[in-house]
């Protein structure tokens, strides 16, 4: 019990690293994935083909594995970043690809003669998709992006592994300490528990606010 | 023959798959025009009125629009869309937006009109199918008939040099087929070009210019209503027409 209490700053250390960590990369991954989305239902078949490739390789390689080629293979290429913004790049590139399925799905929700009125009008593709496709698919695609960003919360641990401060990764100090396991990753479980139910929290909201009303 | 040819369709021919859609249409629509396009469903109509606006692609042939040839996607396409307005069957009014709106949303984003400029000839608009006091509603509050209106002046909005109408009114309860077709009428009677496909034959008898009668992908006839109704030439014509008028 006084494992909380006697190592409280660092638990915050870590529980802000992996807030860090989530906040920027849901970031990352929302503008990417949005990006891939609008080029997956681009008019122009090369676009459409980066789209795909994109959220091809992203999707089907495991995480810990991009991890690797992120932190290890950009330097090679003369990248040296922080790790926590190689950490950043490589969970929301990852998320990026998840996203990028839901926003598409939601866009298929909505009627072909939305998009088709709006081009009879003479608004051109981006007009189109931005006026008229992404603010109703927006209302459909509100739970399922809540749930990719929890598993990216959830996914940050990962970057613990890799020398980023983050929650899980303050059990190791912890256990060299002589704390009880236990209770370390009771907290460290409250800690995540305290993240995701914050974006469950947040996206209930929003999806009372702008959810389909049908 | 018309004078002034705002549309025309040269040997135009398309397929769904195995199916020969369009074959070999040729069709010409005069400034002013109003012309209606009949023929049981299947016949390829509608995909005739879509492909005008290039929202089907043809496979072989030409569309000219005022002389110019219809655009391949890009920004020459939008432009010409905007000159030619289009009002589906299914309305299509954007969910998420007012009626107001989706009436001003093309002008602001197309024509680059200022916001309270547009939103003034929209109500001028709305106002004149009789919709001006709903200008803040939501399509879904509003009847088929009602949405088909604003769907009409959502068109009418770009200032059109022409407009296609794909079935307007079957969708429509029978109640509400007529408040339609009266702004349709008033179009017709201001000069507007138009190339109308549907079903009502008392909307074609009254407001066409000519009928153009499609069976199978083909213009079976293209003549003035009076003489298709009749005295029709063909035999499709004949049996399409002992069918749908014998109740």
């Amino acid at each position: 019990m006084d494992v909380l209490t006697e190592n409280f700053s660092l638990y915050g250390k870590g529980f802000l690293g992996t807030v860090e960590l989530t906040v920027y990369a849901s970031a990352l991954a929302l503008v990417l994935g949005f990006l891939m989305a609008s080029f997956r239902v681009a008019p122009v078949g090369s676009f459409r083909v980066l789209g795909t490739v994109w959220v091809t390789v992203l999707r089907n390689t495991p995480l810990t594995l991009l991890f690797f080629a992120v932190l290890l293979g950009l330097p090679r290429f003369g990248l040296v970043l922080p790790f926590q913004l190689f950490a950043v790049i490589a969970l929301g590139c990852y998320t990026s690809a998840f996203i990028c399925e839901v926003l598409r799905s939601g866009i298929n929700t909505v009627p072909k003669g939305q998009g088709e009125a709006a081009r009879s009008l003479g608004m051109n593709f981006g007009q189109t998709l931005s006026t008229v496709v992404l603010p109703q698919a927006f209302r459909s695609v509100i739970p399922p992006v809540g749930s990719t960003l929890i598993a990216l919360a959830k996914n940050s641990a990962i970057a613990g592994a890799f020398s980023v401060t983050e929650l899980l990764g303050t059990y190791k100090t912890l256990n060299e300490l002589g704390y009880s396991i236990i209770w370390s990753f009771i907290w460290i479980a409250v800690g995540y528990l305290i993240i995701t139910l914050t974006i469950s929290a947040v996206f209930n909201v929003m999806e009372k606010r702008w959810g389909v009303a049908r | 023959m018309a004078v002034d040819p705002l549309i025309e369709l040269r040997d135009v021919n398309k397929h769904f798959g195995e199916l020969h859609v369009l074959q070999d249409i040729n069709l010409t629509v005069g400034r002013g025009e109003v012309v209606v396009v009949i023929g049981p469903s299947g016949s390829g109509k509608s995909t005739l009125c879509r492909a005008i606006n290039r929202l089907e692609t043809i496979e072989s042939g030409s569309i000219t629009i005022d002389g110019r040839p219809l655009p391949e996607e890009g920004k020459g396409l939008a432009q010409l869309r905007a000159e030619v307005g289009m009002v589906f069957q299914s309305f299509n009014l954007f969910a998420h937006k007012t009626v107001l709106d989706n009436v001003s949303l093309a002008q602001l984003k197309v024509r680059k009109r200022k916001k309270d400029e547009a939103d003034k000839r929209s109500r001028e608009l709305l106002d004149r199918v009789g919709l001006a006091a709903h200008a803040e509603k939501f399509p879904a509050q509003l009847s088929g008939g009602q949405q088909q209106r604003v769907a009409i002046a959502r068109a009418l909005a770009m200032d059109p040099k022409a407009l296609l109408f794909d079935e307007p009114t079957s969708a429509l309860d029978p109640e509400m087929i007529n408040e339609v077709l009266e702004v349709m009428q008033q179009l017709a009677r201001d000069g507007m070009t138009m190339i109308v496909v549907t079903h009502e034959m008392g909307f074609a008898r009254s407001a066409a210019n000519r009928v153009v009668f499609m069976a199978d992908g083909c213009v079976v006839e293209d003549r003035v209503p009076e003489d298709f109704f009749t005295a029709p030439s063909s035999d499709r014509a004949k049996d399409f027409l002992s069918k749908i008028l014998k109740h």
